[in-house]
């Protein structure tokens, strides 16, 4: 066992590990973090996406030894006093999500890409979030969500709570005929 | 107009159905406020990992878990022999045949493994990490039986037996002839009469569902009760099929299906692992836990699709259809699980597509092979059918020589002729082909690509435009009980809901039908919104768990919100007859003077007074003054049996650009419209659409279960197994007609699978379109660059084995064993 000290969305811990435990077990079966959630065991669909220290890291691909003395951010640590990150928001907005499942993660890895490209064009976005898998939704709401938060996000001074976006009718497909 | 659309029209100011309502369900899933079963957490849980065969076909000789049994952290170890007397047969509910044969399907193995993956032995610990670091010293040995993976080898005499106390590979023989069935004519005659006949060997790759939580059980006994967590798609039917299994009576067994992350038919399943989780929870008097690793899913979870299809079609030199003929060889794995036999079967309804065919012979062969099962994913046989005859339709347009977009309009069904009975039995309900294939064309922009096309053409330009067109339907609403008892289906197709109103005005919900993403939260929120007249937000929707929705059939097929829905409109119609009853007592009128709008009733021609039904129900709840011969309350149940399937249809377009040099293909636009019926919630609708494109996609450029020759799957983890990142998937553009379906209240026709089913055939046919000038007549799925390489450099389809033209009938006859002459 290893000691560690770690702050996990605000609060910190010191806690005994297996040297070879993974954080992302750390976090759900030791911290009960579970909106935090293990969709691979080969680090391909990002579904365990934190941050370590503000930067997206697959937790599974990081020992809990090695976020000794760092600042872990889960999905649980990301909205503010006065309500939902812009990321949060917007993939409710534009239906980013179906099943969920992927959506943490998702939401962690897109949040680091608008940090370091705060106007993502499409191709951008697609080539930022390729690390994270989705089955249900296609990527496309994903993508239009992740576009709609990084305006939000410049809008807001980068990285602020927004109040709710209007309801984006654009976003309802075009009925092109009626019986 | 249908009974929804009339309340919406007349009723509500501003109607719920029709709105993009954002998804009540979002809030808990965009927070990590989720109950994935893999977060529940019990006093003295006990953990479980799986010791599986490394073998695909093989005796056990040895079995020795006593290291196991010393390891730390170890409670217990069992095995097939240890659970053989209890742990009975994993269940099949589809025998398609009187005759099926199905060896049976142990939850774990006792003497022989069939699979690799199989269970040989459960181990259960203080926790996962000490059960999975025991799985380690379990000492099995295993002698090698021969390995059988080929279908086409499988059904030879002969061959090598998967299980050796059956006569043969195969599981059952499946026939659909038109012509005995009085839907058509004589297959044969017409094949004769015809002028030309196009033949094809087509290959249905095996995929994986590949959802993106592993399934995770966990059991919790107290006493002779039992409540069973799971991350399936069918509560209710686990729950029945659960209780014949163990013998577990199932008024003892309830079963919650919380938070669920994906299924795609995937978790349409009776699990080996969840029948052991409550044999072990039962021995053990402890809650048990076992959640699969991903390389576990992929290995053991069941497989789709798995196809060779022989397919022959026969026309006239003026483009008519003639007839339609069918083979398939459909892959079974080692075992048949829950409807393992039924997709095929379900399939043959669909191969006449949208045309009028006058003739049509069908027939399915299950075989048996040394894999994991199959069964149910995305579409389950209908995707396999509409490319069978989407692709076969853009081989004959070349025969013939004329556009593959007139052929179809040649054949297909016109709008004036609905509803129109096909010649495999099925009674379409409405459409528009032409419509919605015009509105396709315009959203692609056809003409310009067409033009790009040639110029490409004439320049040689290395890389090449095609455009591929698939129009579909497929059969939605699973289905009319009826007709699932002539399918020999093993449960009816009905979905239950019921309607409680609170004392204090709100509503609840609960349908039978559970989903894993689709939003049946929101959806049904706005439905009920509507019937009732009361605000979204006053709605509550409760699934997923047998101790509060008492019945259902749950979710597969696109029957949800068709029947499920439709059940929830029923009962919402009881809800209101019977505070109709109390508001007219209440009222002192006559309910046939009381006019129900708003939520409000009101005695006619005195609109602003009244009575709201949310202030009825608290006045219920008080029941101080009520009419006689009324129980106290204005909760209803309904159920909804479907009488006819619904038929979604559309146009897919394709336009892909292929780079003869490389192989590599792009996909560079893609457009489609699909008629769904009546549209509740266009954001679930666009979303659906979107996902299940991505998933054809997926199968015609990227997917594909490989075993090697031993048995192995050896695309057994995301890095072998392809699943589209967003970087791989191109923009779709999407839209809609709407012809509400007539034959439930609502007027939807099912959304869930139409991408899925369409976009494949429309991609492999554009892939082809850009490339055929080449000499290149067909390549196999998935287009791996190659695949395409080899196509356009090496000759053939690109697959593992070259078949070119080749078929069962092989333009001649078959002979009564099957298949000698697909080789040739």
């Amino acid at each position: 066992m290893t000691r560690i000290s770690v702050r996990v969305d605000g609060t910190s811990y010191d806690d005994d590990v297996e040297p070879r435990t993974l954080l992302v077990h750390y976090l759900r079966e030791q911290l009960g973090k579970v909106g935090t959630v293990v969709g691979c065991d080969t680090s391909n669909c990002g579904a365990c996406t934190v941050h370590l220290d503000g930067e997206a890291v697959k937790s599974c691909t990081v020992l809990a030894v090695q976020a000794d003395g760092a600042e872990v951010t889960t999905i649980e640590g990301i909205a503010g006093d006065d309500g939902l990150h812009p990321m949060q928001k917007a993939f409710h907005e534009m239906h980013g999500l179906q099943c969920g499942y992927c959506t943490p993660g998702m939401i962690m890895a897109s949040i680091d890409l608008v940090k370091e490209n705060p106007e993502p064009s499409e191709a951008e976005v697609r080539e930022g979030i390729e690390g994270n898998l989705c089955r249900c939704t296609g990527y496309q709401n994903i993508v239009r969500a992740v576009r709609s938060a990084a305006a939000e996000m410049r809008g807001s001074g980068g990285n602020g709570h927004v109040a709710p976006a209007e309801v984006d009718t654009a976003a309802a497909p075009h009925v092109v005929g009626q019986a | 107009m249908t009974a929804v659309e009339d309340r919406a029209a007349t009723d509500a100011p501003t109607p719920e159905i029709g709105k993009a309502r954002r998804r009540k369900e979002d809030a808990r899933l965009i927070t990590g406020e989720t109950t994935w079963t893999d977060n529940m957490v019990l006093p003295g849980m006990l953990h479980l990992a799986v010791v599986r065969s490394p073998a695909a076909h093989a005796r056990i000789t040895n079995l020795d878990v006593s290291a196991v049994r010393e390891a730390p952290g170890v409670i217990a170890v069992f095995t097939g022999r240890d659970l053989a007397e209890e742990q009975g047969s994993i269940p099949c509910a589809w025998p398609v045949t009187p005759d099926m044969v199905n060896p049976g399907h142990p939850s774990i193995a006792v003497d022989q493994v069939n699979h690799v993956g199989e269970a040989v032995a459960v181990i259960v610990a203080r926790s996962k990490v000490a059960a999975q670091d025991a799985v380690e010293l379990a000492d099995v040995d295993y002698e090698p039986l021969p390995v059988v993976l080929d279908m086409e080898e499988a059904v030879r005499d002969g061959a090598d037996l998967v299980h050796d106390h059956l006569e043969s590979n195969t599981s059952y023989h499946f026939v659909f002839d038109a012509g005995e069935m009085g839907t058509g004519g004589d297959t044969e005659q017409a094949f004769a009469d015809a002028d030309v006949v196009v033949s094809r060997r087509l290959i249905q790759q095996r995929l994986i569902p590949a959802f993106m939580e592993p399934r995770s059980v966990v059991v919790q006994p107290q006493g002779d009760n039992y409540t069973m967590w799971s991350a399936t798609q069918i509560p209710h039917i686990l729950r029945v099929m659960a209780s014949m299994v163990t013998g577990i009576p199932e008024h003892k067994l309830r079963v919650v299906a919380p938070d669920v992350g994906g299924g795609f038919g995937g978790k349409l399943q009776v699990n080996p692992e969840e029948i052991l989780c409550l044999l072990i929870a039962r021995r053990l008097g402890k809650p048990v836990k076992w959640t699969e690793t991903r390389s576990e899913s992929l290995m053991t979870a069941h497989h789709g699709r798995d196809q060779i299809q022989y397919v022959d079609i026969a026309a006239d030199r003026d483009g008519s259809i003639k007839g339609l003929r069918v083979r398939l060889l459909a892959d079974m794995g080692a075992y048949l699980r829950l409807i393992t036999p039924g997709v095929p079967a379900l399939g043959a309804f669909m191969y006449p597509g949208i045309y009028k065919i006058p003739a049509y012979h069908f027939e399915c062969d299950g075989v048996f092979t040394n894999k994991v099962p199959t069964d149910a994913y995305r579409g389950a046989g209908r995707p396999e059918a509409t490319f069978a005859i989407e692709r076969i339709m853009d081989e004959l347009a070349v025969e013939l020589d004329m556009d593959p977009l007139e052929l179809r309009r040649k054949n297909w069904i016109n709008a004036d002729e609905f509803p129109f009975t096909t010649v495999a039995g099925l009674a379409y309900d409405s459409g528009d082909y032409e419509t919605a294939t015009q509105q396709a064309l315009e959203l692609l922009g056809y003409d310009e690509l067409r033009a790009e096309q040639r110029r490409r053409r004439e320049s040689n330009d290395p890389v090449q435009l095609g455009i591929g067109i698939s129009t579909f339907t497929e059969m939605c609403g699973l289905a009319p009980s009826r007709v699932l008892g002539s399918l020999s289906f093993g449960a009816g197709g009905w979905e239950h809901a019921s309607i409680r109103m609170l004392p204090t005005g709100k509503v609840e919900v609960v349908t039978g039908s559970t989903p894993h993403g689709q939003g049946h939260e929101t959806a049904w929120s706005q439905l009920v919104a509507d019937s009732l007249g009361v605000p979204f937000e006053d709605v509550e929707v409760l699934h997923g768990d047998t101790a509060i929705s008492s019945r259902g059939l749950d979710t597969y097929g696109s029957r949800s919100l068709v029947v499920g829905g439709s059940a929830v409109v029923k009962a919402a119609d009881k809800v209101i007859a019977k505070a109709r009853k109390i508001a007219a007592h209440l009222l002192e009128a006559s309910e046939d003077d009381l006019e129900f709008s708003g939520g409000k009733f009101s005695v006619r021609g005195t609109p602003g007074t009244g009575l709201g039904i949310q202030e009825i129900a608290l006045a219920i709840f008080a029941a101080h003054d009520y009419p006689e011969g009324i129980e106290p309350s204005i909760d209803a149940d309904a159920t909804f049996d479907p009488e006819n399937f619904s038929f979604p249809h559309g146009t897919h377009l394709c336009a892909m650009e292929v780079d003869t040099e490389t192989g590599f293909v792009k996909i560079r636009k893609y457009a489609c419209v699909d008629d769904v019926g009546t549209i509740v919630n266009p954001l679930i609708v666009e979303g659906q659409v979107h996902g299940g494109l991505a998933q054809g996609i997926a199968q015609a450029l990227y997917e594909e279960a490989i075993y090697d020759a031993d048995g192995n799957l050896t695309t057994g983890t995301f890095v072998d197994y392809l699943v589209p990142s967003a970087n791989d998937l191109p923009h779709f553009d999407t839209g809609n007609t709407v012809h509400s379906a007539p034959g439930n209240p609502i007027g939807a026709k099912g959304v869930g699978e139409a991408g899925c089913i369409a976009s494949t055939p429309a991609v492999v046919n554009a892939a082809l379109d850009a490339v055929r000038h080449l000499g290149v007549t067909d390549i196999r799925m998935p287009l791996t660059p190659e695949r395409v390489w080899r196509a356009l450099h090496g000759g053939g389809d690109g697959g593992d084995r070259v078949a070119e033209g080749s078929n069962a009938y092989g333009g001649a006859r078959t002979t009564e064993s099957g298949y000698e002459e697909a080789e040739q």
